[in-house]
């Protein structure tokens, strides 16, 4: 029972990763039907930021993780440069266009971080200095209660902000019709750098969390969580925010779970397989709407 | 108030307008009729800016239509019920609603807006919290011309409304559009049914293949031997 807690606990603050993530894919994918390969790279930039911020703050007697905010504002501003600069000019040039830009994107991202910061694994300094608290026998670091709440107040947050402000009706109504979108009076150009602003910042919230959990960087840390968050958000239907959510929760428990109950090796395996069948059965993923063929 | 001058649009190689000119003045409705590909939602869609005109002009109440931002032209007083009503499938009628008055950000006046919506199209009232895409054609008609009024326009372009519904429905809409007219709105209308749209039009354009070919007072045109011929089946 304690270790079935733990795990949870555990799962769920990963799959709180892996859904914030998701969103940032799923907004991008939903409002331009294309898959932004360089968005899990994002998380690097941010993890980088935080990494050389966060001394910064504590040198200043403020807390570590305030870094995040500084993170959210230069990952929003690479990520509207890459869609200034790379993606906009591309746009209505085909799909395999968009793609072969967004990985293209992806390796220079990488390859710019390895130049600037070198070939060795940062190490991060501890983000939360929290105790860890028994439950039911279960130990429990408070940390990944923190995050874990932290990443369900954000998913709220943007729900509440798609549903119920005249941005993000906006956003939403963009990929459902960007003509019609147009004749009511919308920038559809700006909404979509909006889009990826906010897609890129929830990346380095994202970033946050992940190095409180394993507090290192790696120049290619971004396409392993990347690739882990796309299949949690075609997992849960690509261009469906809640989808997003529920996929990178799912994604998180398997990983978690797979880990500790059956053996460390079979989690992606398990995961994949997850997917496959899930796609088998509903090919729109499992909040998505069936119409057609799509991924 | 609306002045369009030797306008050509090009799709690739295919010429949709070929120079077509016409004006509509304010307080009129105005028809644009015209078979399949005559080039009617082109017109529309290059004054909407959807379109790029490849030379001619579009003025409006003196201003160049052509330079301005497709997204300014519902501030400008300019709203468009496109041709197959393109509303917000997933999201409900309040939503599509909110969308028409976007550019308006008093959030009070949205409100008193909607009423007067409301009060034209009760259906939608009470269909309120459902979704656009689950509304049958007439419903959804009702709801795109609903979120055009939204922008309190002063010209609204009506592309093909009679599209697909039944002919109930059909004199619903064309009763709709002189409400409105009377409200004060100039009415551009695009109408494949000439029958309909010469017996509430003050003037009518006829257009074929990318060019203007008739034109004048609606009345004048309803006896017209061409177009009796052409458009009225007599
Ligand atoms: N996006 C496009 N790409 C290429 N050609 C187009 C495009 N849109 C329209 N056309 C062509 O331009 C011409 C005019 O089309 P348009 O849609 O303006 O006609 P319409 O009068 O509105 O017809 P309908 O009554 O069927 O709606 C047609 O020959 C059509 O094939
Ligand atoms: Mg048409």
């Amino acid at each position: 029972m304690s270790i079935f807690l733990q795990a949870l606990i555990n799962g769920l603050n990963q799959g709180a990763i892996y859904a914030l993530i998701a969103l940032g894919y799923t907004m991008v994918y939903g409002i331009l039907r294309m898959i932004n390969f360089a968005h899990g790279d994002f998380i690097m930039v941010g993890a980088y930021t935080i990494f050389y911020t966060a001394p910064i703050m504590v040198s200043y007697g403020m807390p570590a993780w305030m870094a995040v905010l500084i993170a959210v504002v230069v990952c929003a501003i690479v990520g509207v440069l890459v869609e200034r600069i790379a993606y906009k000019p591309v746009r209505g040039s085909g799909s395999i266009s968009a793609l072969i830009t967004a990985l293209a994107m992806s390796l220079f991202l990488e390859n710019l971080a390895m130049v600037l910061f070198g070939p060795n694994p940062k190490t991060v300094l501890k983000i939360f200095k929290l105790p860890m608290i028994t439950i039911l026998g279960a130990k429990i670091q408070m940390k990944y209660l923190l995050t874990l709440g932290i990443g369900i107040a954000i998913m709220i947050l943007m729900n509440v902000f798609v549903h119920a402000t005249r941005i993000g009706k906006a956003m939403r109504a963009v990929p459902q019709d960007k003509e019609a979108a147009t004749i009511v009076g919308i920038d559809v150009d700006r909404i979509i750098t909006l889009t990826f602003a906010i897609g890129c910042a929830l990346a380095a919230v994202a970033a946050l969390m992940y190095v409180s959990t394993y507090p290192r960087c790696t120049t290619d840390m971004g396409s392993m969580m990347g690739i882990k968050a796309f299949i949690a958000a075609v997992l849960g239907g690509i261009g469906i925010i809640p989808g997003a959510m529920l996929g990178g929760i799912i994604v998180g428990l398997i990983e978690i779970f797979v880990k500790i109950y059956l053996a460390p090796g079979w989690y992606e395996a398990i995961t994949y397989g997850i997917l496959i069948v899930v796609l088998l059965i509903k090919p729109s993923g499992i909040l998505g709407k069936n119409t057609g063929v799509k991924v | 108030m609306l002045e369009v001058k030797d306008l050509v649009v090009n799709y690739g190689a295919v010429e949709a307008l070929k120079g077509i000119s016409f004006t509509i003045e304010k307080g009129e409705i105005v028809t644009l009729i015209g078979a399949n590909g005559a080039g009617k939602t082109t017109t529309m869609h290059t004054i909407s800016g959807l379109v790029r005109a490849k030379s001619g002009s579009i003025t409006y109440n003196g201003e160049d239509l052509l330079k301005i931002r497709p997204s300014k032209l519902i501030e400008k007083g300019i709203a468009h019920v496109p041709e197959g009503r393109h509303v917000f499938p997933e999201m409900t009628v309040d939503e599509n609603l909110d969308m028409g008055a976007y550019s308006c950000k008093d959030k009070k006046a949205v409100e008193a807006i909607r009423d007067d919506v409301f009060e034209k199209f009760p259906r939608l009232r009470e269909r309120r919290r459902q979704l656009a895409g689950t509304l049958s054609g007439g419903e959804q008609q009702m709801l795109a011309v609903g979120r055009a009024l939204m922008g309190q326009p002063s010209i609204i372009l009506m592309d093909e409304p009679s599209m697909g519904l039944s002919p109930i429905l059909v004199e619903e809409v064309f009763s709709i559009i002189e409400e409105i007219h009377k409200a004060g709105i100039t009415v551009m209308l695009n109408e494949q049914n000439a029958r309909m749209a010469l017996a509430i039009a003050d003037r009518a354009y006829v257009l074929e293949t990318g060019k203007i070919t008739i034109s004048g007072k609606a009345s004048d045109l309803m006896q017209d031997e061409r177009i009796r011929k052409a458009y009225l089946g007599q």
